[in-house]
């Protein structure tokens, strides 16, 4: 096995290649990814208020009119998931397509499209939330961590 | 005394086997790119009519196998040993098509580098006289390989810098005795390294230094220089890997020249969407198999050096956050 000193000298050498690798590597396009996601989300976004304002046009209250907005972009997102559309809004808007409700129901559509194969229950049932768990698990997370501590300050 | 060896990681086989047959078969991707008219076969569909990508993979490798064995006019029964591998699990698409074809099975894996590693294996069992006809096949499958390494097909991701597509279709080459004009006359088989890249779209930085040390062990043990080569061919660096691989050759001050070029840059040049170019056990399979020993049998290129090139990671071993290791396999092929 390796002695200490040649440890530290692996170690020296990982360090001096990472280097001249990252000065070769290509920098993301930050300013174009940026505004790009920026315009694209914002895009999904005013067709959610849109959504939004025509139900609330047909009668509903605001608070009502939310759920039935929600659904309808889940529902547009899983479409354009199953039509194989929304992964190439994702790779042109990166954020700008997976940050809105859109997004996570493709991330929900596209793990049980490709995991069908393995059956409906240790496939499909079993690996739909591969992707979309952690964001549950974190959001009911932080959920719960924010009403506790508005609880606990009620003085 | 092992008398083939010369140098620390090279072989030389004292009858030199020949490359008897090859066949190669892509995908729609790949038949985009410039390297189309090399292959045997172009599939438009890369679901191959199958319901299952995995099996599309089976079918690629199998259609692979049969062209090669149909060129040469020699049936399954006598051929000593299949020696394949590609990137599933438990090499699986490998002993499926090895079941089909009923011949004597060895399964490898090199991950991206299985495609030299497989032909040095048949080579040595040839040269030694274990076999008069050892077949060789790899294959890999964009969405087989985005499925077990990465995330789901249709998941909103965008491509870093650095990405990397991975190639659909396999190649497979008959190795014999005699019988064909392209020798496989030396192989150097890789060490491992890993320069502790971890990002897992950065395979062509990770590969650059197992290419460095397998082409700068070639060329040590055989006392050659790049010069020596018609062509310098890495399997899937891509654009970035290899502008690496050039300044590390640099450093060890062993430049490579204009023969150098790298088989993921060639296989989806002008492809778009296929990042900084193709990966997979297919890619430096295709570019072996079909482009290279074709022009080696007309004569336009003599003297070639393979190396393929592979990131030896598990889906586990990333998400556990260990780097990447590496290996590069190399084969000379001379007329």
């Amino acid at each position: 096995m390796a002695s200490p000193g040649a440890k530290k000298q692996k170690a020296d050498d990982r360090a001096k290649y990472q280097k001249l690798a990252s000065s070769i590597v290509p920098r993301p396009q930050l300013a174009r990814n940026i505004a790009v996601a920026f315009v694209v989300g914002g895009l999904i976004c005013a067709l959610g208020q849109a959504v939004m304002n025509a139900f609330i046009a047909s009668g509903m209250t605001g608070d009502e009119a939310t759920a039935p907005t929600l659904a309808t972009m889940i529902l547009i997102g899983v479409v354009l998931t199953g039509l194989s559309v929304y992964h190439h809004i994702g790779e042109f808007a990166g954020a700008g397509a997976a940050v809105p409700i859109t997004g996570f129901a493709n991330t929900v559509a596209a793990a049980a499209m490709d995991f069908k194969r393995e059956g409906y229950i240790l496939g499909m049932g079993a690996k739909m939330f591969i992707i979309a768990g952690p964001v549950l698990v974190y959001g009911i997370l932080a959920g719960v961590t924010v009403a506790l501590i508005k609880w606990l300050s009620r003085g | 005394m092992a008398t083939r060896r010369i140098g620390r990681s090279t072989v030389r086989f004292a009858a030199p086997p020949v490359i008897v047959s090859a066949g190669t078969v892509a995908g729609p991707m790949e038949s985009r790119g410039p390297m189309a008219r090399w292959f045997d076969e172009v599939v438009p569909d890369d679901m191959f009519g199958e319901r299952s990508a995995e099996k599309a993979e089976r079918r690629f490798m199998g259609d692979a196998v049969k062209i090669a064995l149909t060129q040469a006019a020699v049936q399954p029964e006598q051929v000593d040993y299949f020696i394949a591998g590609d990137l599933l699990n438990q090499v699986i698409t490998a002993s499926f098509t090895a079941e089909d074809l009923g011949m004597p099975f060895i399964g490898v894996y090199g991950a991206c580098s299985t495609s030299a590693q497989s032909l040095t294996v048949a080579s040595a069992l040839v040269d030694a006289g274990f076999a008069d006809l050892a077949l060789a096949a790899t294959s890999s499958h964009y969405q087989t390989a985005e499925r077990q390494f990465r995330y789901p097909i249709e998941l909103n991701i965008q491509r870093k810098s650095t990405s990397q597509y991975t190639a659909t279709g396999a190649g497979a080459v008959l190795v014999g005795r005699s019988g064909g004009k392209v020798k496989i006359t030396e192989a150097t088989v890789g060490r491992v390294i890993d320069m502790g890249t971890k990002d897992p779209n950065q395979m062509g930085p990770a590969m650059a230094p197992a290419a460095a040390e397998t082409i700068f062990s070639h060329l040590a043990d055989t006392g050659r220089d790049p010069g020596f080569y018609d062509v310098i061919i890495t399997g899937d660096l891509g654009s970035v890997g290899s502008q690496i691989l050039l300044e590390l050759m640099q450093r060890r001050g062993v430049p490579l020249g204009d023969n150098y070029a790298d088989g993921g840059v060639m296989l989806f040049q002008g492809v778009r969407g296929t990042g900084v170019g193709g990966s997979g056990c297919a890619c430096s399979a295709l570019i072996m198999d079909g482009f290279v020993w074709k022009r080696m049998c007309e004569g336009e290129i003599r003297r070639a050096l393979i190396v393929a090139t592979g990131a030896l990671l598990s889906p586990l071993s990333w998400q556990q956050g260990e780097s990447v290791p590496c290996i590069a396999n190399a084969v000379t092929l001379q007329v």
